[in-house]
């Protein structure tokens, strides 16, 4: 029997960078950044006072009453969400909903109503908790939202693995499509947790950049003087589809899904590898499902957080698979990091360099490590032919998800 | 002393920050559920701005029998009186 080929035919985002794909992605190329100080009061208080904040805030594409009900990361998901549906061309499409997957996930869930509402248990009493308390901090909540609002009946699932969420998501969602269980699958991820404990919390590790006096020079992967990462808030959404699916209904191909590959380390909880066997592994067995050599890669979306031990980690990894030949970027180097929404928002940048053949450059990129020994597209965007792509994700817990988009 | 209409008026404007409805359609004989849209979740919502607003207690087991408007106008005027 032979596999069933997935495509990519929709995207949907809301970033630091814009509201929607087409501007984060114009932001992207131009190399500009997403981070600003953080004006609130809460902030004066904390080590770290940066963050990339969605540049549209939810509140201005969703109804009032709407946002009552919704976790800031749950109005997210579904603002991306309905774009790729609608950039899909399946708006009144007459998708069967039983043949309808979604797969979105985050990496903390709705901790900021949790705390939200634990103000108002303290300040005022049980009686005044809101009753949408659970919806809201339920991790499987954007999931579930978006396919109640989609009609998705062929399974709802949210994955959680920390920063590997987002490509996590989209590589179940592979293997739904693949094994026949539904024709058109939405997968992504979502994140939103700004906010003094979860900041505080990330601070307390020294996982952070406190680079506060220059907040867009603050996300600096593969930089000597990079000093941790600078937490974003988001979330992407891509429409997947078997190709069979795509083609009788003459859709749009960005890209295609070629494969996708999970492991885990199996070595500490938060440290990664420094042998990186757990992420070699995974692109070894990305680039094997894909049925793509490791030197027809010609372009990487790094994970490369801006921290002095992951980002070389990586780059070590990329050289023992054997991709040489590929331009890398850290697109956080102008998003910041959007924890469960990374690979997400990560995978949409891989598919449009696919796409356009543009890789998004890695600003802030003034003084590489030493160690640096792939080619960075430092400072300006590249324009080259990308037959392949890769996109690392890896996540606290020991998580990787490695994904493969190949020229359809 | 609070009469029906400032009652009424009070939960529109419960309603309308709670649930969205228009302050126009609430009449005394409109059911929460059925003309409203206002689901159960919502409804513990708009119950409890009620109880604040109105300086009164509802028990739960009082809610279920609060269908329309006009049930509610009466629970919270007998109860306030």
């Amino acid at each position: 029997m032979t596999r069933r080929e997935v495509v990519v035919t929709g995207l949907g985002a809301t970033t630091p960078l814009g509201g929607d794909v087409a501007s984060t992605w114009e932001a992207m190329v131009a190399g500009r950044s997403g981070v600003s100080a953080l004006t609130q009061e809460w902030a004066a208080q904390l080590p770290v006072r940066i963050a990339a904040q969605m540049k549209v805030d939810p509140s201005e594409v969703l109804d009032r009453v709407k946002l009552r009900r919704l976790d800031r990361s749950e109005a997210a998901a579904l603002i991306a969400a309905h774009q790729a549906w609608t950039d899909a061309g399946l708006v009144d499409a007459g998708v069967d909903g039983e043949r309808l997957a979604v797969v979105v996930g985050t990496g903390i869930g709705g901790a900021v109503t949790l705390l939200n509402q634990d103000d108002i248990l303290e300040a005022s009493g049980p009686r005044k908790v809101s009753p949408h308390t659970v919806p809201m901090l339920m991790p499987n909540g954007p999931a579930a939202w978006v396919g109640l609002e989609l009609g998705a009946k062929a399974g709802v699932h949210a994955p959680t693995s920390a920063c590997a969420t987002g490509a996590e998501a989209i590589a179940w969602a592979l293997d739904i499509l693949r094994a026949g269980r539904a024709d058109v699958a939405v997968a992504g991820g979502t994140e939103a947790v700004i906010h003094p404990l979860p900041i505080a919390g990330f601070a307390s590790m020294r996982a952070m950049s406190t680079r506060n006096d220059d907040p867009e020079g603050a996300s600096r992967p593969f930089d000597k003087a990079r000093d941790g990462f600078v937490l974003g808030e988001g979330s992407g959404a891509i429409v997947l589809e078997t190709e069979e699916h795509a083609k009788a209904r003459g859709a749009r191909v960005y890209a295609r899904l070629a494969g996708a590959a999970m492991t885990s380390d199996g070595y500490d909880i938060v440290q990664p590898d420094p042998e990186g066997h757990g992420t070699v592994r995974a692109m070894r067995a990305a680039l094997r499902d894909a049925d793509v050599a490791a030197s027809d890669i010609m372009h990487v979306n790094a994970h490369a957080t801006s921290t002095a031990v992951g980002d070389l980690a990586e780059i070590f990894a990329l050289r023992r698979a054997q991709v040489s030949n590929a331009v890398v970027t850290s697109t956080k180097s102008m998003t910041g990091h959007l924890l469960g929404a990374a690979g997400a928002v990560e995978s949409i940048a891989t598919i449009l360099a696919v796409y356009h053949g543009i890789v998004p450059p890695t600003i802030n990129l003034d003084d590489p490590d030493d160690e640096l020994t792939l080619d960075v597209a430092a400072h300006k965007a590249r324009y080259l032919d990308i037959p392949a792509a890769l996109n690392d994700s890896f996540g606290f817990g020991g998580h990787n998800a490695v994904l493969v988009f190949t020229r359809s | 002393m609070t009469t029906r209409d400032e009652i009424t008026t009070g939960l529109a404007e419960i309603l309308e920050e709670v649930a969205g409805v228009n302050p126009d359609d609430v009449a005394e004989e409109k059911s929460f559920t059925d003309d409203l849209d206002v689901d159960s979740l919502s409804m513990v919502e708009v119950v409890v701005a009620a109880e604040e607003k109105f300086g009164v207690k509802i028990p739960d087991d009082e809610v279920q029998n609060l269908k329309t408007v006009g049930d509610a106008v009466s629970y919270i005027e007998k109860a306030s009186a």
